[in-house]
């Protein structure tokens, strides 16, 4: 097949200190491609991405757009030569309309005219062409995260760009709004646009690339077409060795540690709270929460790590129930926290990896006497971490915003783990992972649900829930479903009370 | 005469509508700056030094708009300074704004010393004068107050139309926006968040001088020390109780230069014989910070407003 390449990144390589994030990585992408770049964390993905799009200058190599050489470290550049990237962190401003996001700095700075008549034809027309369905005065701030991510598109398309870059755009969507991705990408390419795509998700790889390219450790190590690959010689290409998910042995459930009776909360703004929900955490099993995204998840979540105490009924723990309900009381009672957002909510960003991780238990006997904190204990604790659970860093003394996503949740996995805890409180524990990690947390999950903890595993992904679950509850409006055991429902079937069917007649018969 | 007498009769108004004038120039300053995403508390010394450097330059035989000029030339040069500081190099934006402050405030008292030696009282200027505008002056009430102001006043209302329609109408507008709202959205669009937000201070910083200026080139005709007295930290106060918009920053200029007057003026009725004048100086204060309270709270802040920004930090 003999096509013009579009796009070529000749002989890239990118230093950050000792790290080479980039090892000489070359790259050509014809005209009407997706090439899809895989990789683990730390592969070097985005950082190749940022070249490319100028945001990062690289130590050698250059960048070619349509045999012109783009000038480095320089984003206008490569706008107008027609490369435009949707980065994973949305670059949107919550407080202005789509319409101001998109057309932000498209005209010149000193011009007097908005131009506003014609830029919202523009964009009418552009999102219908596309099937990018989005209300152009909408705040963006308003916008659920699959519109966000319309905005970012249609900010590239506006632009007319001829190659997109995408990067990791599916880590946030739900499977319906991946679908509607890659409609709008297929109608894309049909309009001769050039498509680079950034993924862990394999069988998204499968389903929307022409082409794929690997990187591990910086270097490229593969270069496939995607009709003559499958993921599993896809996944052993990225980690160098074949990935096996963990093996899952019956569980051997113990006593009730944490119980629910007709507990409910309160609506926070759009959140649904929960609605009179009855729910029981034994010993040495994984709970799974099934449901659509936004039904009472974070409510649940939020009463069981006590950052909110039940309005009305009971909360147990460890048949005790607590006067008062507050984060501090729920980690003194052994509930252990992996939150969903690990950089808003689950670190400090400028805190280092050795105060991240004592950060739950700083006042403990461990890390303090009389008010003192110990930092060499402290030390000796993030280290041992650092260790055992293969965070890979500079040292503990690194800041933590700069390190990987998996990278990050390892520490927080480690901080969880090692504390012993009872009741595990997993809430999208592996959300944006890689499967080499997603596959290391499931088995530390496991392993912890072996040594008797009670876990409640709360994800959007249902595959996740199923594989991992002893029993399934599903959530929809705050309510929850009866226990489903493993292997008694079938993904439609949960489906159908992920929908909201069913709980009437549950509620009457209980 | 009572309170209702005072706030019917146009002299009151008068006087409301010019102090409020520097106020206006210096809040529309400041919330140029804070919509890029800085906070300048350089205001209150640049508002030290505009006042000086119009007035010197009037002094020195320039015509008055060339001391206007000179004004804002000298508050943008500190706005090179604070911007410089605070935006490729990242200070933090409190002690950057103070220290500018007390840098303009010292470097204002040396120039004067130097520039005047001898003197024990400030030399007199002549100044801007009052210039009606026929036919609308003539409307009741309105008219004199409105329409019978110096040149400098009328440029101060100009200016909120400009820095509106600037803000909401222009590409411009939009990237300032925009950079004290999200600077990564700037960034990714190809555009200088450094060079939008330098910018964006420089000339806020202008008009925090132009506002300096007022008070020595049109609300009174001489320099003195303690002259600006706060008001650059009131006009803090004002970009947000304008919830960061220029039409409602005027609104709350007035506000606080029509308390400011009535205290003055309650202070000769009978009232003011049996309450110590203290109270009276404190009220703009209290009606001030009372209004804050109420009308601030859901005021939507610049999200990145004191954030620095440094490319490609993740």
């Amino acid at each position: 097949m003999a096509r013009d390449g579009v796009l070529r990144l000749n002989d890239i390589t990118k230093r950050f200190g000792k790290l080479i994030a980039n090892d000489a990585v070359s790259l050509t992408l014809h005209r009407g491609e997706v090439v899809a770049l895989l990789g683990e964390n730390g592969a070097g993905k985005t950082t190749l991405m940022n070249i490319l799009f100028g945001q990062y200058t690289a130590d050698q190599g250059a960048v070619e757009v349509f045999g012109q050489t783009l000038p480095p470290g320089n984003p206008r550049a490569a706008l107008d030569a027609g490369v435009g990237m949707v980065h994973q962190h949305f670059t949107l401003a919550g407080n202005m309309t789509v319409q101001e996001n998109i057309t932000l700095g498209v005209q010149p700075l000193f011009s007097l005219r908005s131009g506003t008549q014609t830029a919202r034809k523009r964009i009418v027309e552009l999102s219908e062409r596309f099937q990018l369905k989005v209300n152009p005065d909408a705040r963006v701030g308003s916008l659920t995260v699959g519109e966000r991510q319309r905005v970012e598109i249609l900010k590239a398309l506006y632009r007319d760009v001829k190659i997109l870059i995408l990067d990791e755009p599916t880590a946030v969507l739900t499977p319906q709004e991946t679908e509607d991705l890659f409609a709008t990408l297929r109608q894309a390419i049909a309009n001769g646009l050039s498509i680079i795509f950034i993924s862990h998700k394999l069988h998204e790889v499968m389903a929307i690339s022409d082409r794929v390219v690997v990187l591990r450790h910086g270097k490229l190590v593969g270069e496939v077409n995607t009709k003559d690959t499958d993921p599993k010689a896809m996944s052993a290409m990225m980690m160098g060795t074949s990935a096996t998910p963990p093996d899952i042995v019956p569980a051997q459930p113990g006593g009730v540690l944490l119980q629910l009776d007709r507990v409910s909360t309160a609506d926070i703004g759009n959140a649904p709270g929960l609605k009179s929900i009855s729910l029981a955490l034994k010993a040495g099993q994984i709970t799974g929460l099934a449901g659509v995204s936004g039904n009472g998840q974070a409510a649940l979540a939020d009463l069981v790590g006590g950052m909110q105490a039940p309005d009305a009924g009971t909360l147990t723990v460890n048949g005790d129930t607590p006067t008062s309900w507050t984060p501090r009381e729920a980690v003194a009672k052994g509930i252990a926290r992996i939150p969903e957002d690990r950089h808003k909510t689950g670190t400090i960003a400028d805190f280092d990896l050795t105060e991240n991780a004592i950060l739950e238990r700083y006042n403990s006997s461990d890390f303090s006497a009389s008010g003192w904190l110990n930092w060499r204990s402290a030390r000796d604790y993030a280290n041992g971490i650092i260790e055992k659970y293969d965070v890979r860093c500079p040292g503990a003394d690194t800041r933590i915003r700069l390190l990987s996503g998996g990278n990050m949740q390892k520490l927080i996995l480690g901080r969880v783990l090692e504390a012993g805890p009872q009741i595990i409180l997993a809430n999208q524990p592996v959300r944006g992972l890689d499967i080499g990690a997603v596959n290391y947390v499931h088995s530390q999950l496991l392993a912890a649900r072996d040594a008797g903890a009670a876990v409640l595993l709360i994800s959007e992904d249902l595959d996740e829930i199923i594989t991992l679950s002893d029993v399934i509850h599903v959530i929809s409006e705050g309510r929850l479903s009866p226990g489903f055991t493993r292997g008694e429902m079938t993904p439609p079937e949960l489906g159908i009370w992920m929908a909201g069917h069913g709980f009437e007649e549950a509620a009457v018969a209980s | 005469m009572d309170i209702i007498d005072i706030l019917l009769s146009a002299s009151f108004w008068a006087a409301a509508i010019r102090i409020a004038s520097p106020l206006i120039f210096a809040t529309l300053g400041e919330l140029i700056c804070e919509r890029a995403g800085v906070l300048n508390l350089g205001i209150e010394g640049i508002m030290v030094a505009g006042a000086f450097a119009g007035w010197m330059a009037v002094y020195s035989g320039t015509g008055l708009w060339t001391g206007v000029a000179v004004a804002m030339a000298v508050g943008m040069l500190f706005g090179l300074l604070h911007s410089t500081l605070t935006v490729p190099f990242g200070l933090s934006q409190h002690v950057v704004g103070l220290g500018v402050t007390l840098l303009a405030t010292s470097a204002t008292y040396y120039a004067y010393r130097l520039a005047l030696p001898e003197v024990t009282s400030p030399p007199k200027i002549e100044a801007f004068q009052p210039y009606r505008i026929p036919g609308l002056a003539d409307i009741p009430l309105i008219g004199p107050a409105l329409f019978n102001q110096t040149p400098l006043t009328y440029a101060a209302f100009a200016l909120v139309l400009i820095v509106s329609f600037t803000l909401y109408r222009t590409p411009l507008g939009l990237a300032v926006r925009a950079a004290g709202e999200n600077p990564s959205a700037v960034a990714a669009q190809g555009l200088s968040v450094t060079g939008i937000r330098m910018g964006a201070v420089i000339i806020g910083s202008g008009f925090m001088a132009v506002g300096g200026a007022f008070l020595t080139m049109s609300a009174f005709d001489s320099f003195f020390f303690e002259m600006v007295n706060g008001r650059g930290w009131i006009c803090i106060a004002l970009v947000v109780f304008g919830a960061w918009r220029p039409g409602k920053a005027l609104l709350g200029a007035i506000l606080f230069a029509a308390f400011d007057a009535l205290q003055i003026r309650v202070q000769q009725t009978s009232l003011g014989a049996a309450v110590p004048y203290q109270i009276f100086l404190m009220m703009p204060y209290v009606l001030s910070i009372v209004a804050l309270v109420l009308v601030s709270r859901r005021a939507e802040v610049p999200a990145a407003l004191m954030v620095p920004f440094n490319k490609g930090e993740r």
